[in-house]
């Protein structure tokens, strides 16, 4: 079978045309044996299928050859099988048509004719099959020729494979020797097979891909008979274990082909069970540093790994065998020779290696973290020394490294305990590590997971560091873009509600650990990631207040309030005025229900000191006001000393707010300073009513302008909204708020509005129209505030 | 009949990570007609959450609010209801029915959605209805306490709106409904 190489040529074309004229025979005998099937001629047609198995007789053709002429010789017999089931529903028995085909000449198309007769004669069940399937094998026997012998074995085998009989006791013995021979001889056959036939399938680079399909085939085939041994009954686990599956690495490994290499080792793994793997992993794994450099072990382990995982998983007694065999063990030490035997493996091989065996820890070793983190350790010395790694596939590995944990538990804070996953992070180039962290953090929102220690988020922010900080391999501010900046930040926001602990000492070292590590993340980042902690702190007052837990408690209202102090005043230093104005009256109303005076006034004071110097756009001061007033018309906590400046001060900027129309209402806003409704609250009617002219003078101030620059007066919703003020102080039951200054507002409004100097303005007609709807309802209620209101007209409009 | 969902005072992510996820599941796009905010959502993402469940979302400022275009107070038409938006934080006494009710009369409508107190309120007055849906968060507030997570479902029919109020007490959903009928009025 070896040819000189410089007859190489010569000898392809010659099996070509040997080839085709076995082809075109065979087609020729098989016109003959359709015509006599058609024709329901058993006689011609067993004729004639012997003449065309005649030409499997061959020994001219190589084996790839012979694979395309059996292959074709198998699809008429196939036809042949359909017409002796046919037969047989005709009348003819199974054990005739055995009988007849008998009497074909040679002994080969006497085997294949015999084979498709006992395809249907056995699942007809008229004997039993392992009569008929024992009469096979022993008549097989006597094809010794490989070739010839393979491709007939493999046909029994094709036609028996789901009717190979259970071991009854009484057979045992029988069949075991059979099977023996059979194993021998097929195990000689590929062994043969492999040596010559891959060895011969080189050649010139234009005809690679039809030798591809060559070697594809061939293996095929090979793999067949691998499979058709491992379903044999008498191969057991001492027979596999000693006899076929050192001889069998044996030839792969020695065959050095990556191809067949690969899809045996494939083959290996997938035919045999999975227990016989269990007990035969140390030889199994030996073989993989002996393979072939090109050849895929990683895959190839990793599938051995996955069976081995699934098969751990399908019962719980497994596990046991597992552990004695001490498959982790053998398994991490493999990965380790692979990689040491293969030093120009690149990095993405050696990672993925420990991709698929961390794959198997977890699906296996679950609760062994040691184990995890022991793979997570190996991966960090194969990194070591690598930096940030470059490569975009073995970036993607690592990832899967990263990632596998955190899927599996599901929680981040077992991930936080495996110490080397930070380190496997660090090697991660500047926006993949990023990505990982977003990835982290969504892991923790999906799943609910409280960070419930100082320890703990100290360990997860040192994996969240590229989002929390700049390092120093990190793009410039410039050369981010904003959205992604934005989003990422208000992330990390919303993982703050995340840490959580019902006990106050914890909580509050949880915060300042937090706020530790947000403070080094610049300017840009503080007014993300700072409110959300101020607000957990103002939580956290909510629920010491009323406790007096003293001076010397680790946590207090008053040390929280420090901390919320120092916080705000970093965000007002980013600059963040507005935020931190907002965040400083929420304090103050915290600090005031918590009676800590001298607190809220601080807070009252730097929010206004904030507004004074920082806060220079209209619009923004108007709400600014707003809140002010509205936080300070809350706070019972001041005195009068204190509560007088802070009025003051209030009162004096609304009159100074650039618009007469926001003035106005600023002005009558203030009014409510000085009617507080709960007890011990100020309730002081003459200053009310002097906002509330002071709030009419300022509309009329606003009239005159209007009537001057624009020709006509402005809207007169300024005098309604301020009627409907007095409307509100007169049902509180003020005496300064008397009718007769509603009556003559009442009438102001309505003169006003008949004026050919206003503008119409549909609006301020309804606001007025349902104002005095209100009034007339209040009338005619019958009540003590109906009383009230008899003495007040409300004069309709002509 | 005509659904409109009015929920506000997210605060996301000051104050909450997210919305809790038994009201997520409730809320699925295509089923509602219209929403209502009247503000403090505070950011994009959830904006553009809202606009995903219902093409046609009002939302007013409330004083976090990323986006400083929302309107101060907004006024729409649904079938034959006026409804205004209006945050809240503009109106003092904060939570002040007396004073919301004179901002209603301003507004000339018959539904007042407003926020701010994060406390569900419906209160029906001389002039109309005012409602506030707290806070579909449940989001710390300095003016209330133990906030429960809350939003608003109305349903619009002619001169029938029947008031859905969801709120999430102890991990479950309850739902309580109220009426209100607008007096028909002469033209």
């Amino acid at each position: 079978m070896q040819a000189p190489v410089q007859d190489a040529i010569t000898v392809a074309e010659e099996q070509e045309k040997w080839l085709a004229d076995a082809m075109a025979l065979v087609q020729h005998h098989a016109f003959f044996m359709h015509r006599a099937l058609d024709a329901n001629n058993l006689r011609d047609a067993l004729k004639f299928s012997a003449q065309m198995l005649s030409e499997l007789r061959t020994s001219k053709l190589s084996p790839q050859k012979y694979y395309e002429l059996y292959m074709r010789t198998f699809d008429e017999l196939r036809k042949l099988e359909i017409f002796f089931k046919d037969e047989t529903k005709r009348g003819r028995t199974n054990a005739d048509l055995y009988e007849l085909v008998q009497h074909a000449g040679n002994i080969l198309p006497r085997l294949y004719l015999l084979c498709t007769v006992a395809s249907v004669y056995i699942k007809s069940k008229e004997a039993p099959a392992k009569d008929i399937l024992k009469d096979l094998v022993e008549m097989s026997r006597g094809v010794q020729h490989p070739v010839r012998g393979l491709f007939l074995r493999s046909y029994l085998s094709q036609i028996s494979r789901d009717k190979l009989p259970d071991i009854g006791s009484e057979y045992e013995g029988r069949l075991v020797s059979l099977r023996n021979t059979y194993i021998k001889s097929g195990d000689a056959v590929s062994a043969k097979l492999l040596h010559c036939k891959f060895s011969r399938l080189q050649g010139p680079a234009r005809e690679k891909e039809r030798r591809e399909k060559e070697r594809r085939e061939l293996r095929d085939l090979v793999g067949k008979n691998l499979h058709v041994l491992s379903q044999l009954e008498g191969v057991d686990l001492d027979m596999y274990k000693d006899v076929v599956l050192p001889r069998v690495l044996e030839q792969v490994v020695n065959c050095k082909d990556e191809i067949a290499q690969y899809y045996l080792m494939d083959c290996i793994i997938q035919v045999f069970p999975d227990d016989y793997h269990l007990q035969t992993l140390e030889t199994l794994l030996g073989a993989c540093p002996q393979l072939q450099p090109t050849v895929d072990v990683k895959t190839v382990m990793s599938q051995l790994m996955e069976r081995l995982s699934n098969y751990a998983a399908s019962s719980s007694e497994v596990l046991p065998d597992l552990l004695h065999v001490e498959a982790f063990a053998k398994l991490s030490s493999a990965v380790v020779k692979v990689i040491e035997a293969q030093p120009d493996m690149p990095l993405v091989g050696a990672v993925s290696l420990h991709v698929a065996l961390l794959t198997f820890t977890l699906r296996v070793h679950v609760d062994r973290l040691d184990y995890v983190d022991q793979v997570l350790g190996a991966c960090v010395k194969k990194l070591e020394g690598k930096g940030k790694v470059k490569d975009s596939k073995a970036t993607k590995q690592i990832v899967a490294l990263l990632s596998a944990p955190l899927e599996k538990y599901n929680d981040v804070v077992t991930v936080l305990r495996l110490t080397n996953y930070s380190k496997v992070m660090e090697h991660l180039d500047y926006e993949t590590n990023k990505v990982m962290a977003v990835v982290i953090i969504q892991s923790i929102m999906k799943n609910n997971t409280s960070i419930s220690s100082s320890e703990k988020v100290d360990a997860l922010f040192e994996l969240l560091k590229e989002l929390i900080k700049d390092s120093e391999g990190a793009p410039s501010m410039d050369e981010i873009d904003e959205d992604d900046f934005m989003e990422e930040q208000n992330l990390v926001a919303r993982l703050v509600h995340m840490l959580v602990n019902k006990d106050h000492e914890e909580m509050f070292k949880i915060l300042t650990t937090a706020r530790k590590h947000f403070g080094q993340g610049g300017p840009k980042r503080l007014k993300f990631t700072l409110p959300p902690l101020i607000f957990a702190a103002l939580k956290l007052v909510r629920c010491l207040q009323g406790h007096d837990a003293g001076d010397e408690a680790l946590v207090s209202p008053k040390k929280i309030f420090q901390f919320l102090h120092q916080t705000v005043e970093a965000l007002s230093t980013v600059p963040a005025p507005e935020l931190a104005l907002r965040l400083y009256l929420q304090c103050a109303e915290a600090a005031s229900d918590c009676s800590l005076e001298p607190v809220a006034y601080e807070f009252f004071t730097q929010a206004f000191l904030l507004y004074e110097e920082e806060i220079a756009d209209s619009r923004a001061q108007v709400t600014a006001m707003q809140l002010i007033i509205g936080t300070l018309q809350r706070t019972y906590v001041f005195g009068v000393e204190n509560r007088d400046t802070l009025t003051h001060k209030a009162t004096g900027y609304s009159a100074k707010l650039l618009k007469k129309p926001d003035q106005c209402r600023a002005v009558y806003a203030c009014s409510h300073l000085f009617w507080l409704e709960e007890d011990g609250g100020t309730q002081d009617g003459e200053r009310v009513l002097l906002c509330l002219k002071r709030a009419l003078r300022i509309a009329n101030a606003a009239q005159q302008m209007s009537s001057v620059t624009r020709g006509s007066s402005g809207p007169l919703t300024l005098f309604v909204e301020i009627l409907n003020k007095y409307l509100y102080y007169f049902e509180k039951g003020i005496p300064q708020v008397t009718s007769n200054l509603i009556q003559g507002l009442l009438e102001l409004i309505g003169t006003e509005l008949q004026s050919e100097n206003t503008a119409q303005d549909r609006a301020v007609d309804a606001f007025f129209a349902s104002t005095r709807r209100y009034i007339q309802f209040q009338k005619q209620k019958g009540d003590d505030l109906a009383e009230r209101y008899s003495s007040i007209q409300v004069v309709s409009p002509p | 009949m005509v659904l409109v969902l009015a929920l506000g005072d997210l605060h996301i992510p000051h104050r909450a990570p997210d919305l809790p996820a038994k009201f997520k599941s409730m809320l699925v796009p295509g089923k509602i007609q219209h929403i209502i905010s009247p503000g403090n959502l505070c950011i994009k993402e959830v904006h553009d959450y809202l606009k995903s469940l219902c093409p046609d979302l009002h939302v007013t400022r409330g004083e976090y609010d990323e986006d400083l275009r929302y309107p101060e107070s907004e006024q729409l038409k649904i079938g034959e209801f006026k409804l205004g938006i209006c945050h809240g934080h503009q109106v003092i006494p904060w939570g002040d029915l007396d004073s919301l009710a004179m901002l209603q009369r301003q507004l000339d409508v018959d539904i007042l959605i407003t926020g701010h107190t994060h406390q569900f309120k419906a209160y029906k007055h001389e002039g109309g209805v005012i409602i506030n849906p707290g806070s579909a968060t449940g989001a710390y507030s300095s003016i209330s306490y133990d906030i429960n997570p809350s939003f608003v479902l109305m349903d619009i029919d002619g001169l029938r709106v029947v008031v859905y109020v969801y709120e999430l007490i102890d991990g479950e959903v309850k739902v309580d409904k109220i009426d209100f009928k607008k007096p028909q009025t002469a033209a």
